[in-house]
């Protein structure tokens, strides 16, 4: 059968997304993942709930990965599968950076993200968010879904808990935050998201990247904007 | 300068004594004897130009070209073995396509040289090669840092960075001129640059001696838009006209040149 007839029998492409790739056993990322940019960098948010079925792998998962000094990546889909593409995207990073003697831009880790997604869609399931700081273009943000497109965005959000938050995340987002504003709002967004998705959860990890340093940061379970303390 | 090779000039891969690679000297000599070629970088662009002896009436103009673009916003200029000069330009052009398709951006003037200079390398290494008998001049502009750059590389693997650079039969005197014009200091624009070019080849070619010859031209500069392309066919004119010029005050008048005299330039 060709990729196109098994994919229009497969109907279990129309369910969620972690119904469809994982192999049994297979651990997943069943997420919230973000990033916003605001005049000088950009905030990453993530959940950090990590499981195979119902039971809770990880429930306090790093999802923001460090591609290249001011360039992260926010995973969703197979746990797997994200890690070996991170890991090929830094090493693709740092050749490049010793090449050209100078940092890597957002534009290329996506690209070379886009790349290993698109040429590799049979074997991955894999949703990731390219968000960073570069000299060219200040703060990006680069969205690449479960295909392999890969589209420059104002602000991104992914993941299975994207889909509760898409209406909040819309009327809330506006061009020209600043960096406290965008803080909030991905910290209030990724709570909303955790509140509904069962596959989303336990502590929200945002990571601040500005020329000058990264902040990494976390709000604990209690401590969320919305959720189960604020019923 | 050249001594008898007596058995060490056989092949790439043997040292001689005194510790040089005859073969890769003697691929130096192949471009010593072919057509000039100059490169400048200026202040807003970078221009190059290679001599193409006509050595056939029958020959139409125009083809058979030495320089070649690479990608949207590199060209090479080559000179020596030009069919040497077109494998380094098939090279440069591969690795541009996959420079592209793996980083998503335009390859820099400066990776573009590194790889076309390893390139050229390899082949000294083989004693089943045989070294690129041409010098590969290299212009181009980095659409990350805005920065164009000019790089010149040599039958050896050698790549460096240039203001100004000469290759070819008439390089010693080219230097010389480009040195007068002290470009590292001050650096020219490319309208300049064309028509110092042009002074420079007719310059150097003795109408009694030498056959007639075509000099192409191109640049990568502001006015195309940072791509390389041809010099405009109005601009060559003007340069020629503004060289002839130049060549018969400097016969007339000894040593009184004055090079930003656009005085009868109608642009």
């Amino acid at each position: 059968m060709s990729r196109v007839e098994r994919y229009m029998n497969n109907q279990s492409h129309m369910e969620g997304a972690e119904s469809r790739g994982l192999k049994p056993g297979e651990v997943s990322t069943g997420t919230t993942i973000m990033a916003v940019p605001f005049d000088g960098g950009v905030v990453l948010g993530a959940d950090s709930r990590v499981s195979t079925g119902t039971y809770i792998a990880n429930r306090v998962s790093d999802k923001i990965a460090q591609l290249s000094e001011h360039i992260f990546c926010c995973r969703s889909g197979s746990a797997a599968d994200t890690q070996a593409l991170t890991d090929y995207v830094k090493h693709y990073l740092s050749q490049l950076a010793i090449e050209t003697g100078r940092q890597p831009t957002v534009k290329t880790a996506a690209h070379i993200m886009k790349r290993l997604c698109y040429e590799n869609k049979d074997n991955l399931m894999a949703g990731v968010i390219i968000a960073g700081w570069d000299e060219v273009e200040g703060g990006s943000v680069y969205n690449i879904p479960l295909g392999g497109s890969c589209i420059k965005m104002p602000f991104a959000i992914g993941g299975s808990g994207s889909t509760y938050i898409y209406g909040l995340v819309d009327s809330s987002f506006q061009e020209g935050l600043d960096e406290g504003a965008v803080r909030d709002l991905v910290k209030k967004s990724v709570a909303h998201a955790m509140a509904r998705d069962g596959s989303s959860g336990g502590i929200i990890r945002t990571v601040t990247v500005k020329p000058d340093g990264n902040t990494r940061d976390y709000t604990s379970g209690n401590n969320l904007p919305y959720g189960p303390a604020g019923w | 300068m050249a001594s008898s090779g007596s058995g060490y000039d056989l092949s790439s891969s043997t040292f001689s004594p005194d510790g040089r690679i005859f073969q890769v000297e003697y691929a130096n000599k192949a471009v010593e004897n072919a057509g000039t070629c100059i490169g400048i970088k200026c202040t807003d662009g970078v221009v190059m130009g290679v001599t193409k002896p006509l050595l056939h009436k029958m020959l139409l103009a125009n083809s058979g070209k030495r320089i070649h673009t690479v990608s949207d916003t590199c060209g090479i200029a080559m000179t020596g073995f030009v069919p040497d000069g077109r494998q380094v330009v098939n090279r440069g052009r591969d690795e541009a396509t996959n420079y592209k398709e793996t980083y998503g951006q335009a390859i820099s003037p400066q990776i573009l040289s590194d790889r076309c200079a390893t390139f050229v390398h390899y082949f000294t290494l083989h004693g089943s090669l045989r070294p690129f008998g041409a010098t590969s001049v290299i212009g181009g502009y980095d659409e990350e840092t805005k920065e164009h750059s000019l790089y010149m590389v040599e039958p050896n693997g050698v790549a460096f960075s240039y203001y100004a650079c000469a290759a070819g039969k008439g390089r010693q005197p080219a230097k010389t001129e480009l040195e007068k014009l002290e470009l590292h200091k001050t650096p020219i624009s490319t309208e300049d640059a064309v028509k110092q070019i042009v002074r420079i080849i007719h310059m150097l070619h003795d109408s009694s001696k030498d056959k007639p010859f075509e000099l192409e031209l191109s640049w990568i500069c502001e006015a195309s838009g940072w791509k390389h392309t041809g010099v405009p066919q109005d601009k060559q004119k003007a340069a020629v006209e503004w060289a002839k010029e130049q060549l018969e005050e400097e016969e007339d008048e000894d040593e009184s040149e004055d090079e930003e005299d656009g005085d009868e330039m109608e642009e």
